[in-house]
């Protein structure tokens, strides 16, 4: 069976924040363009995973008036703290200047997607949910004519079922590339366009987000802690978030830096085991868990943001890595990148040209550059250890104002693991049940579900090196980093891949020491349906 | 033959399922709804008879709030030529249903009711029944197979110890076993086209239906949790526990 093809003027990839801020501002400036949005997840806000404080600033200048057209901005932000934790102690720290919230609403970023989804659709945008875009498509000259859909209802032997449904070919005159942290099109366009030439090596976190029903006696709409220290020891960068959002509903959620050194710390053990301290397992204590996800972020800030455009599209949110580290936010800057893109769209196909090449210097003329280059170099002088780069960030804060003369760089996180043989074993607690869980519980209240009949998502470049390789000099260390155990290491030994348990977070394809695991998109509606996360 | 097929908007499959806090009910905000699953094969059957030239219209009918539109968006993605909306904000029962379903039928003379065995909310299985009797139509209840032939519908149903087939005279009403087929895609083309197919919405007072609820519903609350598992060391202490802890022997 042929694919059949439908031409429009744009397509998105992805109905995250970028994705659909940039679909609005193409159909603001452009009413009559033909505008297309695919996703992944079987709804929008599916996949959405976010803290989140959400600064309002590209929302003002996107839609001004949400508030009266009702966006879920419910909860404003009121006190900010800050922890140093020790294992039985917290030490109140001052809160560093990126991390004030005053203005910013506490949210769940997947409602606010859900929402500008309505927006989107109000103007005309077409979105199709439960469509991953699985292959980029290529003109006769190479450039980029965009995307098809993958093939649905093939069976675990790769071959038709009775239900085959084949992909479809959108060819747009631009494609948008909005797929978030470390998009598997993405990939495939800075191989073929050499689009990582000029920059650092992205670095990225995994973030954890546990949403719970509280005592209502508990509850407090509005504040913010956040903490340092326990259970991280000071050479692994990473902090818990703790957010009180509205209808007695608490957000707790933790990141660990992927550029970690000891293969057997686990990121999700570590979260469980930092909601035991007394500073946090008060709030939860006869509470109800509703809610688990997890999702790679992109750490690497403004020197790690890759070549934006290319004949026939643009990267824009996390996929290209807008997030501001310091202040721990990065839905506002996705919103704003997807903007400055949709204006050089606009203008690409007003004047026919194939690269919408006005977008790096929209970039760079913005608040979001000089957002992103000012705090460039906090993220990486974490590489020294805790302590030191708490006092190059107060120094590079409060002295140097971000105009400091050099720029610290990075190293790929893949690169950053030690041999099992050089590196401590960590002895993690076993879950309560009630506080702490084990990984299948947790993937189970995150709605996942994919198509059992489909061919392994998950891919492996090479077999033998599970066994031969991460086995045998890691200790296997993706059975610890992945959130959802996807990875098992049974009798053979062998490498077991559960990939019906996947929650797309991506930390396999960015943490793998020899990068042979390569994460692409299953079915369409597969993974996670996260509610209000 | 016009064919009717009713689909419910459910909370999705895959979707932990949570009673709130206070007890009045399942959680449904924020939370991931789509088509009852039997509904969906429902449609398919319906939409392989009209491909098979046995029917002449498959009419897509759902009952519930403005977002039920999407319900039945997704019908006439996978094949439905147009849709009806019952539009309410009630909740409403299975005899209420099956009167508004059974308004419809006859408003629109079709000749083939087919409806999944029951929805996965309420787990009810009654309305295909309901609106079997409320037409004196003969019934199919748990088709696994189901053919048109002069004038009959021809249903096989999976009963204890086997398979029993049965012939019913048109007009009929068929409720759907898991088995009877598995649903297609609803393709990309598919979705645009059906964004333009009509949808008309009614209200219950339009077709002359009482819905105000026979039933109150005292309190929802979640299934007590179970114990973790014991291991035993040899049959005789098995033996004990079940005697003397469990007391079943």
């Amino acid at each position: 069976m042929t694919r059949e093809q439908m031409e429009i003027d744009c397509v998105v990839v992805g109905a995250g924040p970028s994705g659909l801020a940039a679909a609005i501002r193409l159909k603001q400036l452009k009413p009559d363009l033909s505008v297309c949005v695919l996703e992944k997840g079987s709804e929008v806000g599916a996949h959405i995973l976010s803290g989140a404080v959400f600064e309002p600033r590209s929302l003002n200048e996107l839609i001004p008036d949400w508030q009266a057209k009702g966006a879920p901005l419910n909860t404003a932000a009121k006190d900010d703290h800050f922890y140093y934790l020790t294992r039985s102690k917290a030490y109140p720290l001052p809160t560093p200047p990126p991390m004030h919230n005053h203005g910013n609403y506490i949210i769940s970023l997947g409602n606010l997607c859900r929402w500008l989804a309505g927006q989107a659709e109000a103007l005309g945008v077409e979105i199709f949910t439960g469509f991953a875009a699985a292959e980029v498509l290529y003109g006769e000259d190479g450039h980029v004519k965009g995307v098809a859909t993958g093939d649905m209802g093939i069976g675990k032997d790769g071959k038709p079922t009775e239900t085959y449904t084949p992909g479809v070919e959108l060819l747009a005159r631009q494609t948008i590339i909005a797929e978030g942290c470390r998009g598997s099109l993405t990939r495939t366009l800075f191989e073929r366009f050499d689009l990582r030439a000029d920059c650092d090596p992205q670095t990225y976190g995994i973030g954890f987000k546990e949403l719970w029903e509280i005592d209502p006696a508990k509850h407090q709409p509005g504040k913010i802690l956040h903490t340092i220290g326990w259970p991280l020891t000071a050479d692994t960068y990473g902090g818990s978030f703790c957010y009180h959002l509205e209808n007695h509903q608490l957000i707790v959620g933790f990141v660990v830096g992927l550029d970690y050194a000891n293969p057997f710390l686990s990121p999700f053990e570590e979260f469980q085991r930092y909601k035991t301290h007394p500073l946090i397992r008060p709030l939860l204590e006869g509470a109800r868990r509703l809610s688990y996800g997890a999702r790679a972020i992109s750490a690497g800030g403004a020197q790690s943001v890759p070549k934006l455009t290319f004949p026939g599209g643009v990267l824009v949110g996390d996929t290209a890595g807008f997030l501001n580290v310091p202040k721990l936010k990065g839905s506002h800057t996705a919103m704003k990148s997807g903007m400055l893109a949709a204006e050089a769209v606009a203008e690409a196909l007003d004047s026919g040209a194939v690269e919408a090449a006005s977008y790096p210097a929209r970039l760079k003329q913005s608040w979001l550059w000089r957002e992103l280059y000012a705090v460039r170099n906090i993220k990486p002088s974490f590489k020294w250890g805790l302590w030191p780069a708490l006092a190059y960030a107060a120094l590079d804060s409060f002295v140097l104002r971000g105009r400091a003369p050099w720029t610290l760089h990075h190293t790929p996180d893949h690169t950053r693991l030690k041999p099992a043989a050089a590196s401590k074993p960590i002895a993690y607690p076993k879950p309560d049940g009630k506080l702490t869980f084990d990984r299948l519980s947790s993937v189970f209240v995150s709605n996942t579900n994919h198509e059992e009949n489909q061919p392994a998502h998950l891919k492996l470049k090479d077999a033998a090196v599970p066994i031969a390789i991460n086995l045998k000099l890691y200790d296997a260390p993706e059975q610890r980093y992945c959130p959802a155990g996807v990875y098992e290491i049974v009798e053979g030994p062998a490498l077991r891949i559960n990939a019906q348990n996947c929650i797309h977070c991506k930390t396999c394809d960015i943490k793998d020491p020899t990068q042979n695991i390569v994460w692409t998109v299953p079915e369409g509606g597969g993974g996670p349906n996260y509610p209000n996360m | 033959m016009k064919i009717l097929v009713a689909v419910k908007r459910v909370i999705d499959y895959n979707v932990r399922v949570r009673v709130r806090a206070d007890g009045s009910g399942v959680e449904t905000a924020n939370v991931k709804f789509s088509m009852n699953p039997f509904d969906e094969i429902a449609l398919e059957e319906a939409v392989r008879l009209k491909e098979s030239g046995a029917a002449t219209e498959v009419i897509a009918v759902s009952i519930g709030p403005v977002q039920a539109q999407e319900t039945l968006r997704s019908a006439l993605a996978m094949g439905a030529d147009r849709a009806i909306l019952i539009q309410t904000d009630e909740a409403v029962e299975p005899l209420a249903v099956a009167k508004l379903l059974a308004a419809v039928a006859r408003r629109e003379s079709v000749e083939l009711a087919i409806l999944g065995k029951q929805a996965i909310d309420d787990d009810a299985n009654q309305t295909g029944q309901m609106l079997a009797a409320l037409l004196d139509w003969p019934q199919g209840t748990f088709a696994s197979k189901l053919s048109i032939e002069n004038g009959h519908a021809i249903v096989t149903r999976e009963i204890d110890g086997g398979l029993e087939t049965i012939r019913l005279a048109l007009p009929a009403l068929i409720t759907t076993d898991l088995r009877l087929n598995t649903p297609r895609y609803a393709s990309l083309p598919n979705i645009m086209k059906a964004k333009k197919k009509p949808l008309e919405v009614l209200t219950q007072a339009e077709l002359g239906v009482d819905i105000t609820p026979r039933l109150v519903t005292l309190k929802v609350e979640e299934p007590p949790k179970r114990k973790a598992g014991v291991k035993v060391a040899d049959a005789a202490q098995l033996f004990d526990k079940l005697k003397h802890e469990a007391k079943v022997i």
